[in-house]
């Protein structure tokens, strides 16, 4: 691994800085923040809302999801910043055509907030991805490796963990598929894309996902959610298409 | 070749200059009167200071290696009389001159035509005042060797502060002989005068030829508009010592900044000149006895090089944005490493840690060899950074600010691999965005509400053909279709909307529309596909592309 851990200082000056460095130990990490996702149920099911300043992981169920996998990972990063603070967006190239910033607008992000950042391996997204969420500069990170990336194995995803704990920037591993490895990451989702709601003339609507949170740190998986992303208000919204199949043109009104 | 230079300078009187013109300047310029230095001199008089200025003229000086070959006597008769002609109140005219072509009678401002039916073997070129810029501009540069406060005076001027310079070449007139004697080896004919300040360089260069008495100079050497020239002229006032007796006041009020002019000419004022010289760059280095051989020790040297430029830069008030430094090895191999920062900067740790990050991603590590014995860290450009308290309410400890994050990323990945996006007033959909600089947060508009989303996230460029496309004729959706192997049946769909090729920006005015589909498949997932072209009876039908895929 590249990125140096934190030197052990404890046993060195046994005298005088001990004092100090237990204290700076025992100084406690900074009180967990929740953003909500919008949809009650599920952020009661998360303890209300997901962690800020963690590590989440996420990954699509089949090739075809890895938009709405992005989609996802884009939008969590947004709730997770908040108002401020820039996106960072680190990429290894992929073959799913880039990221498309007039796309980003419609989904009510605005693009100048985002930083780009490809990187042309593995190794080279791991550091890069380890300098940003160690930075408490941004908002929120993204980080999305291209392949099965053997690199980001348990350590890797702890030491993420950690940074960002530190740091207070939130990180969202988009990764290209199952690992089918251990993480250290706080929640884990598996995410689909879902039938959307639909418009007028048999129109497709607003963005919609199915998700599935195989695991998350202090409570229970669950799976089987269904949202859909309302861009005017900024926040999810549970999918249901009962009400969208007679409402026509006042979806809106659905939220 | 040989072409001699013509000025009509005041009402009457023709100058004549001379240089040389070669190809490779394209074509030569016409005249460049080079010009006027003026000098300070302090430690020749007392009391009023000696300034001096030098007109030089000629325009363009040859390669050196072609010019012994291209250089006849200036005065052998067999030349080629040349003239170099513009444009002027939409006639050809002449503007500058050879001396053979004077010789045969030609001036300037004649007609090219006139002067055809004159000397029918005229050889006639165009006047190239770029070209003539450049040379005035070599000219300037070269004058550096004199003193650092050098300036051009366009068109044909040069002039030089040489206060305190002239004692390395054996006093002002020495330097005045040097100054043309290396103008002459290039084949420029100079003139060069000494005053006190600029302006009065500037007259006695280009009007002081009878006289060196500079109340004894005709109006004309004002410079003022031709018509308060004339205004002079008619009340009899034909001279500086003519004007020069009369009331200020009076000339003022009638004749607003001539007044100022005088004062100027006669060294009563004086306006600096401002020297063309570039900043010297900011840079320290470090020699050692013996030759280090570790990369380590290398870098803590380059940290106190750090520490040191650090210094000159906070007495400048500046940052600097690009960092060089050198690793001279014994051997004489230099290795460079270059660094920027997006925002001018002079703190040394962030230096070092950039640094730190630059050897670390270099793909042939620094091979120390022998060892190095000389370290140089330059600072290529510099702009300007005041001082900034830091708010004793805030944290000691320096937060890393997105800036410096960038500048991380962008010397190890590259700074091509860091940057924002910009959006672009198109609606090719393609290129409705660029990539821009990190350090510049562009603007982008917020989509209307109430519509869902009409664009991809994700963008191919350039589409991906899809096959086997089930579509109604003529302008029908796509109801079925193959990409990478799948087959997909479209449930819901909204389109077309058409984009219709750029015309405007095409030679052939054409250009297929596109006729765009946003369409949604039975599991949900939502692409963007579009037919190009339109259907034609008895042509080919149109193929079909998939642009993008929606969250």
């Amino acid at each position: 691994m590249t990125c140096e851990s934190p030197p052990p200082l404890a046993r060195k000056h046994p005298a005088g800085p001990v004092p100090k460095i237990a204290l700076a130990r025992a100084e406690p990490i900074a009180p967990l923040v929740r953003f909500a996702l919008g949809e009650p149920r599920l952020d009661g099911a998360l303890g209300g809302g997901l962690a800020a300043a963690r590590l989440h992981e996420l990954w699509p169920a089949q090739a075809e999801d890895a938009p709405s996998a992005a989609g996802f990972a884009l939008l969590l990063a947004l709730k997770a910043a908040g108002d401020k603070g820039a996106i960072v967006w680190i990429e290894q190239q992929a073959r799913q055509g880039r990221l498309y910033p007039p796309g980003l607008v419609e989904l009510g992000i605005d693009p100048a907030r985002i930083l780009f950042v490809n990187a042309p391996d593995e190794k080279a997204l791991l550091r890069a991805a380890g300098d940003v969420v160690r930075s408490p500069a941004p908002g929120a990170a993204v980080i999305a490796p291209a392949g099965p990336a053997r690199l980001l194995d348990l350590t890797a995803s702890r030491r993420l963990t950690l940074f960002a704990e530190a740091s207070g920037t939130t990180a969202i591993l988009l990764r290209a598929a199952d690992p089918q490895a251990p993480s250290a990451a706080t929640t884990r989702w598996r995410v689909a894309a879902a039938p959307s709601r639909t418009l007028e003339a048999n129109a497709p609507g607003c963005p919609a996902f199915t998700l599935d949170l195989l695991r998350q740190r202090g409570g229970a998986p669950s799976s089987g959610w269904q949202l859909e992303w309302d861009r005017d208000r900024a926040r999810f919204t549970p999918l249901s298409r009962d009400l969208a199949a007679d409402a026509g043109g006042e979806y809106l009104a659905a939220g | 070749m040989l072409a001699e230079n013509i000025w009509r300078l005041g009402s009457e009187k023709l100058l004549p200059g001379m240089g040389r013109g070669t190809a490779a300047e394209g074509g030569g310029g016409g005249g460049l009167r080079l010009g006027e230095s003026r000098v300070e001199s302090p430690l020749h008089r007392s009391s009023t200071t000696a300034r001096s200025t030098s007109r030089l003229r000629g325009y363009s000086l040859p390669p050196a290696g072609c010019q012994s070959p291209l250089r006849p006597p200036p005065h052998s008769g067999e030349e080629l009389p040349i003239v170099f002609v513009e444009k002027l109140n939409n006639a050809m005219r002449l503007t500058a001159l050879s001396r053979a072509a004077i010789a045969l009678g030609l001036t300037p401002n004649l007609t090219l035509a006139d002067a055809r039916a004159r000397v029918p073997e005229l050889v006639a070129l165009d006047r190239d005042h770029q070209a003539e810029a450049r040379l005035l501009a070599r000219i300037v540069a070269g004058c550096v060797r004199y003193t650092p406060m050098a300036a051009a005076e366009p068109p044909d001027g040069a002039i030089l502060d040489i206060s305190g310079c002239a004692h390395g070449f054996g006093g002002e007139m020495g330097l005045k002989a040097d100054l043309v004697r290396r103008l002459k080896a290039s084949g420029i004919t100079a003139f060069c005068a000494m005053g006190d300040t600029p302006e009065q360089a500037r007259a006695l260069a280009r009007f002081g030829h009878k006289t060196k008495d500079l109340l004894a100079l005709p109006v004309e050497a004002l410079e003022a508009d031709a018509a308060v020239t004339l205004a002079l002229r008619r009340a009899g006032l034909k001279t500086i010592g003519d004007l020069a007796r009369r009331p200020r006041k009076m000339l003022a009020a009638r004749f607003g900044d001539l007044a100022i002019r005088l004062g100027r000419l006669l060294g009563e004022q004086d306006r600096h000149i401002s020297p063309e010289r570039p900043l010297p760059p900011i840079f320290a280095l470090r020699r050692f006895a013996e030759p280090i051989a570790r990369i380590e020790d290398a870098l803590a040297c380059l940290e106190e090089l750090g520490h040191e430029a650090a210094k000159s830069l906070l007495e400048r008030h500046e940052g600097g944005r690009r960092f060089v430094a050198r690793f001279f090895r014994s051997d004489g191999a230099i290795l460079p490493l270059e660094v920027a920062t997006g925002h001018p900067t002079r703190d040394p740790a962030l230096l070092i840690r950039l640094f730190r990050e630059r050897v670390d991603v270099l793909s042939d590590p620094i091979d120390p060899g022998f060892g190095f014995d000389m370290i140089r860290l330059d600072i290529g450009q510099c702009e300007a950074l005041v001082a900034r308290q830091d708010d004793h309410l805030a944290p000691s400890r320096h937060a890393e600010d997105l800036a410096e994050l960038i500048d991380r990323l962008s010397v190890r990945l590259g700074a091509r691999r860091v940057h924002r996006v910009r959006s672009e007033n198109t609606h090719i959909p393609e290129c409705a965005a660029t990539v821009c600089a990190p350090s510049s947060p562009p603007t982008w508009e917020a989509a209307p509400e109430g519509e869902p989303p009409m664009r991809p996230l994700r963008l191919f460029d350039p589409p991906q053909p899809v096959g086997a496309v089930m579509s109604e004729v003529p302008d029908g959706p796509p109801m079925r279709f193959t990409w990478r192997g799948k087959n997909y049946g479209v449930t819901r769909w909204e389109g077309p909307e058409r984009i219709a090729a750029e015309w405007w920006r095409r030679r052939d005015r054409g250009g297929r529309p596109r006729d765009y589909y946003r369409v949604e498949d039975a599991a949900g997932h939502r692409f963007w596909l579009f037919r190009h072209g339109l259907h034609e009876s008895g042509g080919t039908p149109p193929d079909w592309y998939l642009h993008g895929l929606f969250a």
